[in-house]
């Protein structure tokens, strides 16, 4: 595919069109793939020898605060390219995805803390990624609120990708923060290239498979939401067009 | 069938809980959007055909 096809899904109706037939798809491969990394890591990993049960907290909590990076990483392509071209799809893309980010922000804030309070005995440690993960969690609050706030779509489009730049940094930290400040309680990455850093395949197989079943979930959830946000805005157009007429 | 989940079942059970209920709640609020605004537009361009 070029990128000249690519800026095709630009048009609301092309967009509109092509998701009708890959969104069915998207969504029953996102039920499929949660429900097997679930019930895989749930019923059949064993425990660990230090952690005990609570390592099966991590198909929850891993592929959540993977997914709330992620998401804001998408919003930040989807903000530039509005700002660079103008496409009104990408930036109802970032406004859509934002919910399902926060979602999962709160999803891995709170697992952490139940899976903190035994391990570290504490809920809660001003620790670099957990702080930063906390701001991650009040920029989506602030994005999504300036949506709400502002009428004009434009001029909602144009601040919240301001709002989502800054943001980026944020969310950049919440994932390096462990290597950047050598402190806190968290530990380093449970998922590496490096085979020595990786958790055992015994807890890593049905890991990836729950993280594949969050990143299809994501997905699913954005395409349907976007296609929400393209109709909305058809929807305030057409009346703004009737009241101008009357 | 239930694995045994010792001193931790807790907070094994309370994640597992929390995480599925928002996970439902972020694809019925999107659903039900999704549903309303869909049946919304349609009648906002029915109204805007039959005006003319």
């Amino acid at each position: 595919m070029s990128l000249n096809s690519l800026w095709e899904y630009a048009n609301p109706k092309k967009f509109i069109q092509t998701t009708d037939r890959v969104l069915p798809w998207f969504a029953w491969s996102a039920a499929l793939t949660l429900v097997v990394g679930l019930v895989w890591g749930f019923f059949f990993t064993p425990d660990d020898y230090r952690q005990g049960s609570t390592v099966k907290i991590i198909y929850l909590h891993v592929p959540s605060a993977l997914m709330a990076i992620n998401a804001w990483l998408m919003m930040l392509v989807t903000s530039l390219i509005w700002i660079v071209r103008r496409h009104h799809v990408s930036a109802l893309a970032a406004r859509a995805a934002a919910p399902v980010g926060m979602i999962m922000t709160v999803i891995a804030l709170l697992t952490g803390a139940i899976w903190g309070q035994p391990m570290w005995g504490t809920w809660w440690a001003w620790d670099p990624r957990l702080t930063s993960f906390l701001i991650l969690f009040l920029f989506y609050l602030g994005y999504i609120a300036l949506w709400e706030a502002i009428e004009n779509d434009d001029t909602a489009a144009d601040l919240t990708s301001i709002l989502c730049l800054v943001g980026s940094v944020f969310a950049l930290l919440s994932r390096y923060a462990v290597n950047f400040w050598n402190q806190g309680l968290h530990q380093g990455a449970s998922l590496s290239l490096d085979k020595e850093e990786n958790v055992a395949d015994v807890f890593w197989y049905p890991l990836l498979v729950a993280m594949a079943g969050f990143v299809l979930l994501f997905i699913a959830l954005v395409l349907m939401r976007t296609r929400t946000e393209i109709r909305a805005r058809r929807m305030r157009a057409l009346l703004a067009r009737e009241r101008m007429g009357a | 069938m239930m694995p045994d989940l010792g001193k931790y079942a807790d907070a094994v059970l309370s994640s597992y809980a929390v995480s599925l209920v928002l996970l439902a709640l972020i694809v019925w609020l999107s659903l039900r959007r999704s549903k309303r605004i869909k049946s919304d537009l349609e009648e906002v361009e029915r109204k805007v055909k039959s005006n003319g």
